[in-house]
């Protein structure tokens, strides 16, 4: 599967997506319609469903009724799909018992990343980590390990982005670089679902806010952009 | 990406971070010959018994060691969600779970190459005769087991008392399994070693039978 | 309702002329006589719990295709009963032995098997109860299941070998050897009785399991309603110390 180009543009439908785990209903009947390039901020508070709707998103999980599909590429398989989207979770995605260096080579040979080696240097690199490629994930701190979960998630270019609270456990610096790497991959193209509860510096950089509550959407701020709206909606977020 | 490939990526991953810590290795080697020790002091092998319960003895310890070291196959990628990080790849349910298997295959039969002199000596067998059939049956056990186990972790791993629950998943299907490799290790054992074809079959039929299974299943075993 | 008990009524009638026909109108058997008449259970028990455990396979594959939940509780209640006709073969078959061979437990290839088809649904059960979501548990279930099923040919396979290798003891006749055509009937009409408590069986089995769902279904409207209420403020306000 070759990892994605530049220059495709991909957008995401979620169609009446409905998932229940035994007696809890994490999401009812939520529809959402995301364009290609759009940075949408989803909110809400714990237990919103925010996970469960990446998740779902990300093909991980699958969802008890509805569906989620790929806009803007021709083929339609699961597989071209995956190789299309890139995700910061809850937990790290990483192997303790191996080097960042090797998890990060493992993951490039898995999405069939060309020049393997050279790709995980500039990322580490890109990351701040190149002195401690060779040590085990075992021994980074906090910060250390969730950059490297972010570069893990970038290694094979991914088009779509889906980030869970993508900012917990980063030192500032990691959060400057943080929003420097969403701002360039948004003049890129990229298209990216954020999800966060914090103000987060990361939120300006957003296009829409969509807010969830008890499995369903409860407000969007639209495709258009319009500043003030997103604005209001991280106010009603924050309280 | 094809399956073959990312198996191989998969198995090459997972031979890394064991042979770094070896634990996994290192436990079930050590509890396989705590395993036959501790059943010798239960049936007293004088050179005579040895010849009817050695290859039971090789096979129940291979058994018993072999379902506590494939729990932690899938569980451990309940550590930071590896096991996510797998699904989210570009690769099927099976190539992951063959990567798994061969992965297991592999541990196993390298406590199996330390086991069997061990258990050699300790039992008087003569080995050298009858090692390249030995090896065989060897293989087509240790693959059943491998291919069985692994697929049953996935399914335990979803459960509460998962380490308890594996080996009572586990060792009721694979009495055919045991039955045939004893036989057939038995045969080999004997004051005139000889390979028995039946046993053979039934080890193989074991084998093709699940293995398919397990290709046909694989996507219900990995999604949530 | 009505229905159950017409369905009840005519297997027990069945039952009775069963047990009947077992216990006076067959032929007197000339070595074992009273004894061999446990013959006429222990045997279509055993045929009666491969039936359901062949349903729990069907429904296990119907599931995994369709995931409509009906097939899972037609799986669990095939699985229980096939255990609970499994237990009537091995509880009879040692009855029928100690008189018979001496011995309550000879290790013959068919009691063996039954054990171990025994401890495999046994097994199917535990993993169900160890699981609580129940669109996970009838997933991996059925996965297992299958499994499972597919394991029994070779385990009845593999033992009937074992058994022909190894010393056994001297069985007086073999419980098929030539049957009387008398004895043949009472076997088959036996045979078909029990089939019908089965099927009585599962289907009230199948049942409770539906109840069981459709009050988890009340119960999750009732919590979703009580959910849009405008009920649960978020956290707010200093923790007086």
């Amino acid at each position: 599967m070759n990892p994605a180009t530049g220059s495709e543009r991909l957008g995401l439908v979620f169609e009446q997506v409905e998932k229940r785990y035994g007696a809890l209903t994490a999401l009812r009947r939520v529809s959402l319609e995301i364009q290609p390039g759009e940075f949408v901020a989803l909110l809400g508070p714990n237990g919103a469903g925010k996970t469960t709707l990446l998740r779902v998103a990300a093909l991980l999980v699958r969802p008890n009724a509805g569906s989620v599909k790929m806009t803007g590429s021709a083929a339609d398989s699961p597989e071209l799909f995956k190789s299309r989207v890139g995700m910061v979770a809850h937990s790290t995605l990483l192997y303790d018992e191996l080097t960042a260096e090797e998890n990060l080579h493992f993951f490039a040979r898995l999405y069939g990343v060309a020049n393997v080696a050279s790709r995980a240097a500039n990322l580490l690199a890109a990351a701040g980590l190149t002195e401690r490629a060779s040590s085990l994930v075992r021994t980074f701190s906090r910060g250390m390990r969730q950059r490297l979960a972010i570069v893990r998630a970038l290694v094979h270019s991914p088009r779509i982005l889906f980030l869970d609270e993508p900012s917990s456990g980063l030192d500032p610096q990691g959060r400057v670089w943080f929003a420097e790497t969403l701002a360039a991959l948004q003049r890129d193209g990229c298209t990216i679902l954020a999800s966060t509860h914090a103000r987060d510096e990361v939120l300006r950089l957003a296009t829409r806010a969509v807010r969830l509550e008890a499995g369903r959407v409860v407000s969007d701020s639209g495709s258009g952009g319009n500043l003030e709206l997103i604005l209001a909606s991280l106010q009603a977020a924050t309280q | 990406m094809n399956a073959g490939r990312a198996a191989a990526i998969i198995v090459a991953k997972e031979v890394r971070a064991e042979f770094r810590a070896r634990e996994l290795l290192n436990t079930t080697l050590i509890f396989a010959f705590v395993v036959v020790v501790i059943f010798s002091f239960a049936f007293d092998p004088t050179t005579a018994e040895s010849r009817r319960f050695g290859p039971g003895l090789l096979w129940i310890a291979l058994l018993f060691a072999g379902s506590l070291m494939l729990q932690p196959s899938f569980a451990r990628e309940h550590a930071n969600d590896t096991l996510d990080a797998l699904c989210l790849a570009p690769v099927s349910p099976f190539a992951i779970l063959l990567g798994k298997i061969a992965a297991n295959f592999i541990f196993l039969s390298a406590c199996e190459v330390l086991l069997l002199p061990v258990f050699a000596v300790l039992y008087n067998v003569a080995l050298l005769p009858v090692l390249g059939r030995l090896v065989i049956v060897l293989m087509l056990g240790t693959f059943g087991l491998t291919i069985t186990g692994t697929v049953f972790s996935a399914v335990a791993a979803q459960a509460r008392m998962r380490e308890l629950l594996l080996p009572l998943l586990l060792l009721p299907v694979l009495v055919p399994l045991l039955l045939a490799a004893v036989e057939a290790t038995a045969g080999l054992f004997a004051e005139t070693p000889e390979l028995q074809w039946t046993w053979l079959e039934i080890l193989i039929g074991f084998d093709v039978m699940f293995f398919t299974a397990s290709w046909l299943l694989s996507d219900f075993l990995l999604q949530e | 309702m009505k229905n159950s008990i017409w369905q009840s009524l005519v297997v027990g009638a069945l039952m009775a002329v069963a047990g009947y026909a077992a216990l006076f109108i067959a032929p007197d058997e000339k070595t074992m006589h009273v004894i061999q008449r446990i013959f006429y259970f222990h045997a279509p028990a055993g045929m009666v719990a491969l039936i359901a455990f062949t349903i729990v396979f069907i429904a296990n594959i119907a599931y995994l295709i369709n995931r409509q939940p009906r097939w899972d509780w037609l799986a669990v209640s095939g699985a229980e009963v096939g255990i609970a006709f499994n237990s009537v073969v091995l509880i009879t078959g040692p009855i029928w032995a100690k008189p018979a061979w001496g011995v309550w437990w000879a290790w013959d290839a068919r009691l063996t098997s039954t054990l171990v088809l025994w401890l495999l649904y046994i097994s199917f059960l535990l993993l169900r109860d160890l699981m609580a979501d129940p669109d996970r548990r009838a997933v991996f279930s059925a996965v297992y299941g299958i499994f499972l099923f597919l394991d029994v040919p070779l385990v009845y396979f593999s033992i009937r070998i074992w058994r022909t290798q190894h010393p056994q003891p001297v069985i007086l006749g073999g419980q098929n050897s030539g049957l009387d055509p008398t004895m043949r009937k009472v076997f088959w009409f036996c045979w078909l009785a029990m089939t019908g408590v089965m099927a009585i069986l599962i289907h009230q089995r199948y049942k409770l399991e539906q109840a069981r769902h459709e009050f988890e279904e009340l119960r999750l409207r009732a919590e979703q309603l009580s959910a849009e209420e405008p009920g649960v403020s978020p956290p707010a306000g200093a923790i007086r110390a």
